[in-house]
């Protein structure tokens, strides 16, 4: 077509593949954007609940266990370790201060990779592999397009998801409730919204999508650390922001925008050049929040302000 | 049937009643409320009125759950809930409005009102009649599906009011409900808060500036000034005290009062 590298690497498979990344990265902004709607809690630690659930495929898989049954076993520590922090952390801080709070997941982060670590190094290296969801990460040709099929279980996954959850919180008892929490939680508690039910359910929930973020990771990069995840929750925290954090939709979005920027810069970028990648991710974030500091998809920009 | 007498209701709901004994409430040294005490019957209209910055609001805080008094105690149906949480006294059959309007702005209309029925345990197809219901009896049905931000500032409050009744409660306070409403609606909006006495039976705490709507609805009256008890009475008397007209309408409005 042209000579121009960044136009000529923005070709349908980069887009592809940008989309994929977008998917998943969506998937994490709404697990963050559920627990901090009911919470106003930022919980750093997302990325470490991912991380458990990697782990638990890569041992379950160096067991032999069945795809299928390491994948559940997935589902099972991410939930109750989801609900442990819950119980143990968040309840009883639920009062403090969003910078006590945020502080407090950070303290969790590390200590779950520092467990992680404990864990991993028993058999004197760092890094386990988890085969059995590897499969996924063949490419099958599409239109002449080579697309992995993690990409397009993550795009399914993704809209599946989010679809189920939009019905749940528009049609439900307990969806209506969450909403009524997320937009003034005290109002809601004083008209008899359960506050403990509400943040257990959004804990639930945004656990059940961690699960699932862990497969679809695990299936790109088989090789499992205890900073697995850490990267990516980091642009997508970022996402949430840049997004606007106050409203799920807005932040999911956000997650969305940037994981596709992500990769659509990653595929632009001269291969020697993919180091500068976060560099040119977090130079535009600047540049969104310099032009839109409420978040790029803020209605009016005034909610923030409304709640202080 | 209907009951003229507050009094003689004691006898259907023995004991119950939202008190406010003796509370005091002091800001960084600036005292908003002196030793007031105010009780609201089952089944009765007590208004509440007294100039701006009488101590209105932060006695609806306090009984409400939203503040603590500095002194004095808060008692709903017997039990002391002066240290209680605002939504633990929602549960004990307290509910209450807000002047800044605090509705679920994300959510439709019909939503807001639905979900307070939902908290307090009613069945979805249950709470939809009940909002259905409720917006019909404050004129808001015609909006029940815009969202809740897209509302005038008179008709939010009304939302208030609508969703603080689908909680079923024993006792409503409801801080200037009537605010923003055109004169020609209060008297629909003085309906409201009759129906609310007779047919929900519930107690009602109405503070309002607009005193024709006082005057028709309220069995009782309490003056606040100054963060003090002024005077207390039945709505003949409370018009008839001439000091209290001075502190609340200000001097012109004593003089035609006199003359009339």
């Amino acid at each position: 077509m042209s000579g121009n590298p960044l136009l000529g690497a923005l070709d349908a498979q980069t887009l592809v593949d940008a989309v994929g990344l977008g998917a998943v990265y969506a998937l994490m902004a709404v697990g963050i954007g559920l627990v901090f709607g009911v919470l106003r809690l930022v919980n750093f630690a997302y990325g470490q609940l991912i991380m458990a659930g990697a782990y638990t495929l890569a041992f379950t898989s160096q067991a032999g266990w069945p795809t299928w049954a390491g994948i559940a076993m997935c589902f099972v520590v991410v939930i109750v370790l989801s609900g442990v922090m819950d119980r143990l952390v968040f309840r009883p801080l639920r009062t403090q201060s969003p910078a006590v709070m945020l502080v407090t997941t950070f303290a969790i982060a590390f200590l779950l990779q520092s467990v992680a670590l404990l864990v991993d190094v028993r058999d004197d290296t760092i890094g386990e592999p988890a085969a059995s969801v590897a499969s996924l990460n063949q490419a099958i040709t599409v239109w002449g397009l080579e697309v992995r099929k993690v990409t397009i279980v993550a795009v399914v996954v993704a809209a599946v998801a989010l679809s189920l959850l939009a019905l749940l919180l528009t049609r439900t008892r307990i969806g209506l409730q969450m909403r009524a929490a997320a937009t003034d939680f005290a109002t809601a508690r004083l008209l008899g919204v359960r506050a403990n039910t509400v943040i257990a359910t959004a804990v639930l929930l945004s656990a059940v999508i961690a699960a699932a973020v862990s497969v679809l990771l695990t299936v790109q990069n088989p090789l499992v650390a205890p900073d697995f995840a850490l990267k990516e929750t980091i642009i997508v925290l970022v996402g949430v922001v840049v997004g606007g954090i106050d409203r799920l939709w807005t932040a999911t979005l956000g997650g969305f925008a940037i994981g596709f920027a992500t990769g659509v810069i990653n595929g632009a970028l001269p291969t020697d050049k993919t180091v500068f990648l976060p560099s040119v991710v977090f130079a535009l974030v600047i540049l969104v929040l310099l032009i839109r500091p409420s978040g790029l998809f803020a209605r009016g920009g005034t909610s923030l302000v409304e709640r202080v | 049937m209907p009951v003229p007498d507050a009094s003689s209701d004691q006898g259907r709901w023995p004991g119950e009643s939202l008190r406010a004994t003796a509370v005091s409430r002091s800001y960084e040294g600036v005292q908003a409320l002196r030793e007031v005490t105010v009780e609201v019957h089952r089944h009765e209209v007590v208004g509440l009125i007294g100039p701006n910055g009488a101590g209105k609001s932060t006695l609806v805080n306090l009984m409400s759950g939203f503040d603590r008094p500095t002194s004095g105690a808060i008692e709903l149906d017997g039990h002391d809930v002066t240290r209680w949480p605002a939504h633990r006294r929602g549960r004990k059959g307290l509910a209450r409005t807000f002047q800044h309007s605090r509705s679920f702005r994300g959510l439709s209309v019909r939503e807001n009102v639905e979900v307070a029925a939902i908290g307090v345990g009613a069945r979805p197809r249950d709470a939809r009649r009940r909002a259905t219901e409720l917006l019909e009896l404050l004129g808001l049905a015609a909006r029940a599906d815009a969202p809740a931000a897209s509302l005038p500032h008179g008709d939010e409050r009304r939302l208030g009011v609508a969703r603080a009744l689908a909680t079923e409660p024993h006792y409503v306070l409801m801080d200037e409900p009537a605010a923003g409403l055109p004169e020609a609606e209060v008297p629909d909006f003085a309906a409201v808060v009759r129906a609310v006495r007779d047919d929900h039976e519930a107690g009602v705490l109405l503070i309002d500036h607009n005193m024709a709507l006082i005057m028709d609805v309220c069995d009782r009256i309490q003056v606040l000034d100054q963060g003090r008890m002024l005077a207390a009475g039945t709505p003949a008397e409370i018009r008839d005290n001439l000091d209290v007209a001075a502190a609340y309408l200000g001097e012109s409005a004593v003089e035609e009062e006199t003359e009339a």
